[in-house]
């Protein structure tokens, strides 16, 4: 099925929002004392952010991880209510209590972000089940790493996923790396997709740097998924640029190796075809950009006027 | 005397245990090749100098981890296994709470378990409550389980040595921000025995028991004090399990005034524990209701303005001190 234009320009846009937006980050990180916590960046993996949710629905779940701005930015999340949230500001999408490692946005069904590895794929069994339990036509999709396939609970989630033909996709991007871990230091099997047949379910592997094919592979499982037909497992080959945290100097990482993968970055890719098509023009190109640069900028100006949270108010929330 | 920063000592402490006895090894994410590359952490230097063959690094598996300790262990093999963060002893938990605690009673005393489980603590880094959660009340709970929560770099030296050759498993549990304190530890091999508390100031007014971190946060409560003559005695628990009553109840009966002091949430933490022995053993000699400073009933929140409300402070020590006298 041909890609409709506008979801090539929701994709592009997703993109370029997610880089913009950690591009932001990774400066704001060198001024001492701007942003507490450590800091997460998926720089260089956002097509699997952008294609994933651009085959989603609003009724679709996402349950994100610790590498999760481009997951939920390109879901809807407001940006200026996740960088509040990682400045620890009052106004921020989870009033300060979560800063940057586990943002929850509800408001765009992406109700769990969890930092604990491997602590998405039971969370997600249960949001699938209850979108089957109620007749939904909708999806969840479980972001992970590669790392994360080596905990218990994801093969747990995935047996019981495929046992009950659930509506999950199970979303892994192998980024090569698990920490300081390249990915064969932690996985003897070639593909993390290679693990859907333990549990009978369709498991695919796709250029992750690809964002029409990250958008062709997701929509075949959301159909899927839809149909009662059960979850995938989709294993997207991609890199991160930066490395694990941004305090993390990427000993291991050869300078060679992040080359390779720059030359494979998603957003010219995408950007490239899309001109040549004449999906959009070299004006039109630059009316986003400046649009998502005036986003950003603004998102860091509501943040750092925001206030911080009162001291007192680290006592709400606990309860229901 | 050397100056070492604690995270430099425990490197020593297995440096030490692992050239002293060739069945010691270690394994946990990271630990060889990391993401960290301070000279000044625990397992810095080890992978090169002991070889892959006994410094292992493993996948994201902390299941894994704890299971494969319990079952080196039971081989007469030492392991010392690195779970990352204190909350991520929940994924291992079930090998350590029903396997490495209880296995041994199951044999009647036949089988033995002489692992370390080291994991790091503590808040104040702004990574919020899947980081940062002291859990030390839960292992205490679980008879077969020793709990070490070392305050000072001479003393996790000490306590580190004593727990790699200890016959039972231990939960060595470090806080994050000591990692980078100095302090002063003996050249020569000390080995400071597992379930024994230190003073680590005497003061006649009230005893204010605390270990980790909060040792630093009950001294400085104590010179701010001592100002206006008011003696706190701090007593270090240093081990939570098994835990030293005599140094407990002999101050408690000297001062007759009790403050526990940890950074750990309040219900269910280990000052309930303190508290009960105090009552029990020494009722007679209080002068005034024990008090407990202790974080407040919540996750750490990740703001900073969050996360200082939460972390005890000697200010809101030297209240409660003020409170009971
Ligand atoms: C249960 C648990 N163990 C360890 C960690 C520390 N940790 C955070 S991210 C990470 C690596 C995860 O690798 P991967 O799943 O491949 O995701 P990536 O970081 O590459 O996106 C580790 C070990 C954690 N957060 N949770």
């Amino acid at each position: 099925m041909p890609i409709p234009k506008a979801k090539k320009l929701e994709m592009l846009r997703s993109l370029l929002l997610a880089r913009r937006f950690e591009e932001a980050l990774t400066e704001l990180c060198q001024i001492e004392g701007k942003i507490p916590g450590m800091m997460i960046l998926c720089t260089g993996q956002e097509a699997v952010g952008a294609g994933v949710c651009a085959a989603l629905q609003p009724q679709d779940a996402i349950i994100s991880n610790h590498r999760s701005h481009s997951h939920l930015l390109a879901k809807g999340a407001d940006p200026k209510a996740l960088m509040a949230e990682i400045f620890g500001k009052r106004t921020g999408c989870n009033k300060g209590k979560s800063g940057t490692l586990h943002l929850a946005v509800p408001e765009v069904n992406a109700p769990c972000t969890t930092t604990v590895v491997g602590g998405g794929p039971p969370i997600a069994v249960g949001r699938a089940f209850a979108q089957q339990y109620r007749q939904e036509k909708a999806v969840t999709v479980c972001f992970i790493g590669d790392g994360a396939t080596n905990e218990g609970s994801f093969h747990e989630a995935l047996n019981l996923a495929s046992l009950w033909a659930l509506p999950v996709i199970f979303v892994c991007e192998n980024n090569l790396y698990a920490g300081a871990q390249r990915f064969e230091e932690h996985t003897r099997a070639p593909n993390i997709a290679d693990r859907a047949a333990g549990y009978a379910m369709p498991g695919v592997v796709v250029d992750g740097n690809d964002a029409l094919a990250v958008y062709t592979s997701a929509s075949e499982a959301r159909a899927r998924a839809v149909a009662g037909e059960g979850p995938t497992l989709i294993e997207y080959k991609t890199y991160r640029w930066r490395g694990h945290g941004e305090s993390d100097l990427q000993l291991y990482q050869p300078k060679e190796e992040i080359a390779a993968w720059q030359a494979t970055c998603p957003i010219p890719k995408l950007r490239a075809e899309m001109l040549a098509q004449g999906l959009i023009g070299a004006e039109a190109l630059q009316a986003m950009e400046s649009d998502i640069a005036a986003i950003v900028q603004e998102a860091i100006r509501f943040a750092e006027e925001s206030p911080y949270p009162e001291p007192h108010e680290a006592l709400e929330d606990v309860f229901a | 005397m050397q100056t070492l920063r604690m995270g430099q000592a425990i490197n020593q402490a297995l440096r030490e245990e692992m050239l002293r006895d060739p069945d010691v090894f270690l394994a946990g994410e990271g630990i060889g090749v990391g993401i960290h590359h301070s000279p000044l952490l625990p397992t810095a230097g080890l992978l090169k100098d002991f070889g892959a063959g006994r410094v292992k690094d493993t996948p994201v598996s902390e299941a894994a981890i704890a299971g494969l300790a319990v079952g080196a262990a039971v081989a007469g093999l030492r392991p010392v296994v690195e779970i990352m963060f204190n909350p991520f002893f929940t994924l291992a938990s079930d090998m350590i709470v029903n396997h490495a605690a209880k296995l041994r009673y199951l044999s009647g005393g036949k089988s033995s378990f002489p692992l370390v489980v080291r994991m790091k603590s503590g808040a104040g880094f702004g990574a919020g409550c899947q980081h940062s959660h002291n859990l030390e009340a839960w292992a205490a709970h679980c008879p077969g389980l020793k709990v070490v929560m070392p305050s000072t770099p001479a003393d996790a030296k000490g306590l580190l040595k004593s727990a790699i050759r200890d016959p039972n498993p231990v939960i060595f549990i470090e806080d994050l921000a000591l990692y980078f304190v100095p302090g002063p530890v003996p050249e020569e091999e000390v080995m400071i025995p597992i379930g024994q508390a230190e003073v680590k100031r005497p003061g006649k007014d009230v005893t204010v028991v605390t270990w980790s971190k909060m040792v630093g946060v009950a001294l400085e409560a104590a010179d701010q004090l001592a100002r206006e003559n008011i003696g706190m005695e701090v007593v270090d628990l240093r081990t939570l399990v098994p835990m030293d009553k005599e140094t407990l109840l002999a101050s408690v009966r000297k001062t007759g005034r009790l403050v526990v002091l940890h950074e750990a949430t309040r219900t269910g933490g280990f000052a309930g524990e303190v508290a009960a022995v105090v009552m029990e053993e020494a009722f007679a000699h209080l002068q005034a209701p024990l008090r407990r400073v202790t974080g407040p009933d919540i996750p750490v929140p990740a703001s900073p303005p969050l996360e200082r409300f939460y972390l005890p402070s000697a200010e809101k020590l030297m209240a409660a001190v003020r409170e009971i006298l």
